[in-house]
């Protein structure tokens, strides 16, 4: 695990492709809501937690979408599924790689949407990376499963998304709660319910991926 | 005739329809399978 | 390869009590859902539709049930005759999620005055359709990798494990929102025998029909495995 870990970032740290891809396609997505929407009519941190996870939600399939592209088209898919390490590892490797990758792209874009949108009323808390945390350990564990189903196929780019948001709705609306709570300075307690489900969710989506890899590996 | 007679009538020339249409589907996978049996043979 | 000694083999339930069954089942429903159930009180005429729209949710709810088990048989037997029967309850499964989300919106609008809501059984039916879409999607788009069976059962089980976490999630997101006004009137609701009755036989009409057309597209679907294997079997002559 450790080691498909190790090789990821360090291929991301080489080319840095997938973060700065998804980094500008997040801009561009602000800047859609933008146009689209009244920036004056969102200037309330209540939308930012939404638009948050609404902008990460798209670019993040991105990343994610990539994150087999490279084994697929390389060969190294077979030399993967032939390897003596267990299946389990390989998703949780590939799992971690994928959730730094996410975090830091929350990372970037936070403070840039902050200041495209508006800072009235925000109160950061500790709440705020918790539910970050949380909702991208979620996103990555079905991602990472779904990226490894999708990447086989010719309609890879349309079926991911296809795959993954359908999934994600318990996630988005937890997360978007509790990412807004965090940036209005709610204490933990007022959102406990929501943070157990997000919880459940990571819980359930990493165990189902860690244990049904073995049946996406196989050749 | 009222309305909703009206809508009795019509759903259940809608079902009859359909039935007819689904039964012909059981004939035809049917025939295929008969066919794919000798096919096999 | 052994030689079947029967020239046909004979399926009875399949092929002539099924569909027969069926076929009265649903005209009975029919019948009394248009011409001898009364009005319900507070409803009225429309609340008829109810009859069917409640089966259909259950059987768009169940044939999920049935995807993911058809799909844990299949990764663990491998049996093509799983696979088919995951695929064909997901795409009856699509349908009947469908029917109840069109069933809905023609009583929503009476009753509730708007076509839509994002009431919490609404919500789940979308949620449920978008992952029926979803799995269907994946196996056309993946058509000629050999592996996408697999996955297709791997999203199946899934798929499954999602449905409690999007009840708990849609709860909390809209809260428990009473699908039907609760009257103090003794005399509404379901309180006429006839209207059990009905409920009764439309619920035995939908289950029978689900169970007919499950049946007719896992024999096409198998039919179309059986040509495939073929094909191939001819080219690699």
């Amino acid at each position: 695990m450790w080691q498909i870990l190790r090789k990821d970032l360090r291929i991301e740290w080489r080319t840095g492709e997938i973060l700065s891809s998804m980094l500008l396609l997040s801009l561009l997505i602000i800047l859609v809501f933008a146009f689209t929407l009244e920036p004056s009519r969102l200037r309330g941190p209540e939308f930012l937690g939404g638009l948050l996870w609404a902008t990460l939600l798209f670019s993040g399939t991105l990343a994610l979408n990539r994150s087999f592209l490279l084994e697929r088209e390389s060969g190294a898919w077979s030399a993967l599924a032939l390897a003596p390490i267990e299946p389990g590892s390989i998703y949780l490797g590939k799992l971690l790689a994928n959730l730094v990758v996410l975090l830091a792209g929350a990372g970037v874009l936070l403070p840039l949407m902050v200041l495209l949108l508006g800072t009235r009323g925000l109160q950061p808390d500790a709440l705020l990376p918790v539910s970050l945390i949380l909702g991208m350990v979620g996103f990555a564990a079905i991602g990472t499963l779904f990226s490894a189903m999708a990447s086989g196929t010719r309609a890879r780019e349309v079926l991911m998304p296809l795959l993954t948001f359908p999934f994600l709705a318990p996630l988005l609306i937890a997360a978007s709660r509790t990412t807004t709570a965090g940036l209005t300075g709610e204490p933990l307690e007022a959102v406990q319910s929501w943070l157990m489900l997000l919880g459940a969710f990571d819980l359930v989506f990493v165990v189902a991926g860690w244990l049904f890899f073995d049946y996406v590996l196989e050749d | 005739m009222n309305g909703l007679d009206f809508l009795g009538y019509a759903y259940s020339a809608v079902w009859i329809a359909f039935f007819v249409y689904l039964i012909t589907l059981g004939r035809k996978a049917s025939r295929l399978e008969e066919e794919i049996r000798e096919l096999k043979k | 390869m052994s030689s079947k000694t029967e020239n046909r083999v004979s399926h009875p339930w399949r092929d002539a009590a099924l569909p027969l069954l069926t076929g009265g089942f649903m005209l009975a429903a029919l019948i009394m859902i248009f011409f001898v159930v009364p009005n319900e009180k507070v409803q009225g005429v429309t609340q008829r539709i109810f009859y069917f729209h409640v089966h259909l949710a259950w059987m768009a709810f169940g044939g999920f049930g049935f995807v993911a088990i058809a799909s844990a048989w299949y990764l663990k037997t491998g049996s093509p005759r799983a696979d088919q029967l995951a695929l064909a309850n997901a795409e009856v499964g699509l349908l009947f999620t469908t029917l109840v989300l069109v069933t809905g919106a023609i009583w929503a609008r009476p009753i509730w005055g708007v076509w839509w809501t994002w009431d919490p059984r609404l919500t789940m039916s979308v949620v449920l359709w978008a992952v029926y879409a979803a799995y269907i999607m994946l196996r056309r788009l993946g058509r000629g990798d050999e592996m996408i069976t697999r996955y297709a059962a791997v999203l199946g089980i899934v798929g499954v494990l999602n449905i409690p976490i999007l009840v708990l999630a849609i709860r909390l997101w809209r809260g428990v929102h009473p699908a039907v006004v609760i009257s103090e009137d003794p005399e509404a609701g379901l309180k006429d025998p006839t209207m059990i009755w009905t409920l009764v036989i439309a619920g035995v009409a939908m289950a029978l029909l689900f169970t007919w057309l499950v049946s007719l597209r896992a024999r096409f679907a198998a039919i179309d495995d059986e040509l495939e294997t073929l094909h191939l079997e001819g080219e690699s002559r």
